[in-house]
């Protein structure tokens, strides 16, 4: 009896509740025409890269064949070779990979730091807010791209896992900058106040009250800059500062184009690598976009 | 206002001491000295002579004494010596320098004359076809990175079209000085300067969209409507009007793209100015032209930001106060 009023009660009140932001920000992608396809052409282009991946031999495609330099493509290789005789289609799979593997790493570390950031910046606000602050704008002006460039060169031991630290340690100050702006906001509303009067330790109220409130703004950030993160490793690695020659990109694929002739007469080396960090691109941001109207309640579709 | 200048001038002060050490440090950090590079073009020297050396050029010095000279020669103009091209820094950089400033110059010239009939038509003409089109553009523009799309512009218009020279700044055998010379130089600037322009127009193109949709809207607006002003009339004198100088702020904003912008786009054309030169110093590890090259980024980025902030807080007041 007891029992069966419980769950009577339960489900009335999953019907009231009101739709999490999660569920908002999916509703309206999927009713954003345009997002929906870039959603299922990334999701394809992920499937296949991911997928094929498991099964190319990596060994085989980096082996050099002298005897097929510049090879155009055929039904052997299916988007020709490159200087070394090395098959395009396997590396540009194993580049996209790599590409967009490191493009999530860099996105999430700098996001995790800008959050943590962010949050005590915004909730304590006073002196710390201040120093963390002045760290950011200082940050900020940095001319970043020749930094990266410079501290590539310099490292000691340089490998994936270095550049990522790179990249991250001056990526996550626009993401801090934003959190705090959202929590200085958010820190002044009642239901912090009624919280903080209850007792509640300050951990608790950032992690369990706050940052639940700011995740459609999160998702938007990390969609947005994953986006940009891709383009920023595959420019690197296209001048030649970018992931270490072992881990090979879709901007080294890209690099050959600085040969003229590459440029010239051998479209089937740089474009196809250029096509698809521009199609994952545009995807993610069209992705993105929709995310960014969704989140704000005013321009939603309905 | 004298007030704000003078506070965010201040406050500029310790952000160039910080850059300032950073750059010394990085310099510090990097494999070799000013004397490593002199010993491997000189096969006399040995090692004695080297500490001697090292003593009189004062590397053995603590750190805090070499930042100390180091700033003094920085203030003087003295950017160091060049191991590679074995010439100052600063002759080195004042003929690329020039190139670079021009092409960036062209850059933000064909943004503005891109983004700002873009933005204005379709701001008025909100939800028309063409704005459509504009918004469209704007975010294709946006996801599109540089590097790719200077490439594919260099692959149609440079050897696919045969329109434009596909590399350096000017052609060697011209004569200087002459009308032809000039002539040569802008055909040679116009393809960097148009892919560099044609994907940075998307935020001037926000910002006076959203301006003039908000504009059109107050009060003021439909007062000079009732009474009878036309239509062209309204825009140029009441709506734009209010919107140009923020825009022309945005100048100063720009810088940090257009250093990074040129970076990629001197590489891929060729082009010779600071971004190939910093490409080039990193690879042969010519060292005093990297760090005197970061450090003049960094300067005039922060002078960038510095003009933008001012000119904002003149036009609206409310920025001031914080």
């Amino acid at each position: 009896m007891k029992t069966e009023l419980n769950h009577s009660q339960q489900t009335e009140i999953q019907i009231e509740k009101s739709p999490s932001s999660l569920s908002i920000l999916w509703r309206e992608v999927v009713k954003d025409k345009l997002a929906l396809v870039s959603m299922i052409l990334l999701a394809l282009i992920l499937l296949v890269v991911y997928g094929s991946a498991i099964f190319l031999d990596q060994e085989k495609i980096v082996k050099v064949d002298l005897l097929s330099i510049y090879a155009p493509p055929s039904s052997e290789h299916w988007l020709g070779t490159d200087y070394g005789g090395r098959d395009i289609f396997g590396q540009l799979i194993i580049g996209a990979r790599n590409s967009f593997t490191i493009g999530l790493a860099i996105t999430l570390i700098s996001c995790l730091i800008g959050l943590i950031v962010g949050l005590v910046a915004g909730y304590y606000g006073g002196v710390i807010d201040n120093i963390i602050m002045r760290v950011i704008d200082f940050i900020l002006v940095l001319p970043f791209l020749m930094l990266v460039i410079v501290f590539v060169a310099i490292v000691p031991k340089y490998n994936v896992f270095t550049f990522i630290l790179i990249m991250s340690a001056f990526l996550w100050t626009g993401k801090a900058r934003l959190i705090r702006a959202k929590t200085l906001a958010e820190r002044e509303l009642d239901y912090v106040s009624a919280s903080k009067t209850l007792g509640t330790p300050d951990w608790k109220i950032i992690s369990r009250e706050i940052l639940p409130n700011l995740s459609s703004i999160i998702i938007v950030n990390l969609t947005l800059n994953l986006a940009g993160n891709i383009g920023i490793e595959s420019g690197l690695s296209y001048l030649g500062f970018g992931l270490p020659e072992s881990t090979p990109s879709l901007g080294t694929l890209v690099s050959y184009a600085t040969n003229p002739d590459v440029l010239q007469n051998k479209w089937w080396v740089w474009l196809p690598a250029s096509l698809l960090i521009l199609v994952m691109m545009l995807c993610i941001n069209f992705i993105g976009q929709a995310l960014k109207r969704a989140a704000d309640a005013r321009q939603r579709l309905g | 206002m004298l007030k704000f200048i003078l506070r965010r001038v201040v406050m500029m002060i310790p952000q160039l001491f910080i850059l300032s050490v950073l750059v010394f440090l990085l310099a510090k950090a990097m494999p070799g000295d000013a004397l490593t590079g002199q010993l491997a073009n000189n096969p006399k020297m040995d090692a004695k002579t080297l500490m001697e050396m090292r003593e009189k050029f004062g590397l053995n010095d603590p750190f805090y004494v070499q930042y100390a000279r180091w700033i003094k020669n920085l203030l003087h103009g003295d950017l160091g010596l060049s191991y590679i091209h074995q010439q100052p820094v600063t002759d080195l950089l004042a003929g690329r320098m020039g190139n670079t400033i021009l092409l960036s110059a062209c850059i933000l010239v064909l943004t503005y004359l891109i983004a700002v009939p873009l933005g204005v038509v379709s701001g008025r003409w909100q939800d028309s076809w063409a704005d459509k089109l504009i918004v469209g553009y704007s975010y294709v523009s946006f996801a599109t990175p540089l590097f790719i799309f200077a490439l594919i512009m260099l692959f149609v218009f440079g050897f696919q079209l045969g329109w434009f020279p596909t590399g350096g700044s000017v052609d060697i055998q011209i004569e200087k000085g002459t009308f032809d010379y000039y002539i040569n130089k802008m055909n040679h600037l116009l393809l960097p300067s148009l892919s560099g322009a044609l994907i940075s127009t998307v935020g001037i193109i926000q910002y006076l969209r959203s301006e003039i949709i908000d504009t059109k809207l107050k009060d003021f607006v439909k007062t000079a409507r009732a009474k009878g002003v036309p239509e062209s009339r309204i825009y140029s004198r009441h709506i734009l009007r209010n919107s140009f100088l923020p825009i022309a702020a945005f100048l100063g904003y720009e810088i940090t793209g257009l250093i990074g912008g040129s970076v990629f786009l001197e590489s891929i054309f060729s082009y010779p100015g600071i971004g190939q030169l910093f490409l080039q110093s990193i690879m042969q590890r010519d060292y005093s032209v990297v760090t005197a090259l970061v450090m003049i980024s960094g300067l005039a980025t922060l002078i960038g930001t510095l003009l933008s902030d001012i000119i904002l807080s003149a036009v609206d007041p409310r920025i001031r106060i914080e």
